[in-house]
């Protein structure tokens, strides 16, 4: 079984973002990037997968500058077998990443394609969702467990107020909650060993998929700042102020 | 221009989030059409069409809507769509399986938990976490956008719209149900709550979590919440967690117990009317955004704030 899996390049999850002083995005100059965490659970699952001898191949897919080799090398390291990198400098639309996953989807032919249910810079959560409904198949998104099998995948998903369990027919898109499992740390042998893995690079051009921007972004400003409020001497002073101010 | 709201229910009862997204859909049109989409869900139909401001209820019955598997529900839509220009979801989990497909589906681009309607194609969102607020202008003839209810205002009963039965769908195709879990509480929902007590890792066990949280947020008639580190911990189950990978709330109180303030715990309930917090460090980042804050350690304050609520009459 052939997994596919795609991952992006964005800022470190423990980067603190900085809105850029007139106001056009986000200042990404000089800041550490990092793979999207759901990513690495989706590489993560995809490896185990092959660990216990479900999948055979993990392909991983990027879309996005040249410094998104450093990316899929991590994926490599991690343990997929090849990466694939669809290079280009424009920031993609959702729905534009779902449809060069499709052109890919249609030459790599995998049985699954897992991957992470968001991205943390755009917070859209909806790449995989799209990439399902463009190309027919079934969907399992939000999953926290994943059984793979002849044919069909078994997926636990978070839902409102609990878990679901539903059984999708492959080829399916799976999308990766937090709990699905922990990503491993790549070992220095594993980096090393990953240097050498294959990586092919195509132009997004050549593709010949439509990726114009639907959304024009006016503005990226800072939120309103929440100022801190007073610190108070007793749980009773809490209690009198809340009454006082008609909260409780 | 006419709007369709995607009522967010359980088949019995008709949440909240779908009155704050019809005020949302009726900053875009007057023309406002709710689909209830579920099974045995006549309820929740009848109550959709008590909303003010509503035209006209649309009500689907079958077991997959019911279930609420994603293709069902975007298969349901995309053709009713033809008849509207703009689909509006509450970002639930549910919401956020469902609305991607048909974004997809009509070719245009989703909106993602819009928190500002500011006029028919221009939409406030967050990304990175809250940390930054996109204006973003649509360019699609549709849109397709789903709702941050907490920053919307519930829209009144009141309203007598008509009630109208449409066919179910294509169905769910290649997926099938199999079973669900759902964790019953008598409290009230933690989305839609107006007071939330949350707990953190200064809890040490879920014994200790229990022991400490559950009888001040029965005490406050409020829900249970988490930070991230107290559910990864186990502590506390993951649907109770708070924050960027959580839920957002954004209730008239929050009560902040033992919580750092990790910045993505601050993504989830920065917007509550009012935070207290109580914490042994007094340096710790949640009281940057706390209204009232209290440097002590829980084991003693939270039975002073249980006394002291008692004697003022709670």
């Amino acid at each position: 079984m052939k997994v596919l899996v795609p991952v992006k390049r964005v800022i470190d999850y423990n980067v603190k973002v900085r809105v850029k002083a007139d106001q056009t995005g986000v200042d990404l100059a000089n800041v550490k990037m990092a793979m999207n965490p759901f990513c690495e659970i989706a590489v993560e699952e995809a490896v185990r997968q092959k660990e216990k001898g479900t999948a055979t191949e993990v392909v991983a897919v990027s879309i996005g500058p040249v410094q998104a080799q450093e990316t899929l090398r991590t994926a490599l390291a991690m343990g997929a077998d090849r990466a694939i990198l669809i290079q280009t400098d424009q920031d993609l639309e959702p729905l534009a990443v779902a449809k060069v996953l499709a052109a890919i989807v249609a030459e790599e032919a995998p049985d699954v394609v897992i991957m992470g249910k968001q991205a943390i810079d755009g917070d859209n959560n909806a790449t995989g969702q799209m990439l399902s409904a463009l190309l027919g198949w079934p969907q399992a998104a939000f999953a926290s467990e994943l059984v793979l099998a002849a044919g069909s995948a078994k997926v636990t998903r978070e839902i409102d107020g609990g878990l679901q369990t539903v059984e999708v027919a492959l080829p399916a898109v799976i999308t990766a909650d937090l709990r699905l499992n922990e990503p491993r740390y790549a070992s220095l042998p594993n980096i090393m060993k990953a240097k050498k893995k294959p990586l092919d690079v195509k132009e997004l051009s050549a593709l010949g998929v439509d990726t114009v921007p639907r959304l024009k972004v006016l503005k990226v400003a800072e939120p309103p700042k929440r100022t801190g409020g007073v610190k108070v001497g007793s749980a009773a002073e809490i209690v009198s102020n809340l009454k006082s101010n008609g909260v409780i | 221009m006419a709007v369709l709201v995607f009522a967010d229910h359980d088949n019995t009862t008709l949440k909240d989030g779908t009155h704050k997204t019809v005020t949302a859909a009726l900053a875009l049109s007057s023309d406002v059409d709710v689909l209830v989409a579920g099974k045995g869900a006549g309820d929740v139909a009848k109550a959709a069409a008590g909303i003010a401001g509503v035209r006209k209820v649309l009500h689907a019955e079958s077991d997959a809507l019911g279930q609420g598997l994603a293709e069902a529900i975007s298969g349901l839509i995309v053709p009713l769509m033809a008849g509207y220009d703009a689909l509006l979801t509450p970002a639930t989990s549910l919401g956020k399986s469902f609305s991607p497909r048909v974004a997809a589906n009509l070719d245009v681009a989703q909106i993602t938990e819009v928190v500002e309607v500011v006029d028919g194609s221009t939409f406030v969102r967050p990304i990175y976490a809250g940390n930054a607020l996109e204006t973003v202008q649509s360019s699609d003839a549709k849109k397709v956008i789903t709702v941050r209810a907490t920053n919307f205002k519930a829209a009144a009963e009141g309203g007598s719209a008509t009630i109208e039965t449409i066919d179910a769908g294509p169905g769910a195709g290649k997926t099938a149900f199999v079973d669900q879990q759902i964790v019953k509480s008598a409290r009230p929902d933690l989305t839609a709550a107006k007071i939330v007590v949350s707990g953190g890792r200064a809890m040490g066990s879920a014994e200790e979590f229990q022991r400490v949280i559950d009888p001040l947020a029965d005490k406050l008639g409020a829900a249970v919440g988490a930070s991230r580190a107290a559910v990864d911990a186990g502590y506390a189950p993951n649907d109770y967690q708070v924050g960027q990978t959580g839920k957002v709330v954004a209730p008239d109180l929050y009560v902040a117990i033992g919580i750092s303030g990790a910045i993505q715990h601050l993504a989830g309930m920065k917007d509550s009317k009012v935070i207290v917090a109580i914490n042994k460090d007094g340096d710790a980042p949640i009281f940057q955004v706390a209204d009232l804050g209290l440097v002590a350690d829980y084991k003693t304050a939270v039975p002073e704030l249980m006394d002291a609520l008692t004697a003022a009459g709670k």
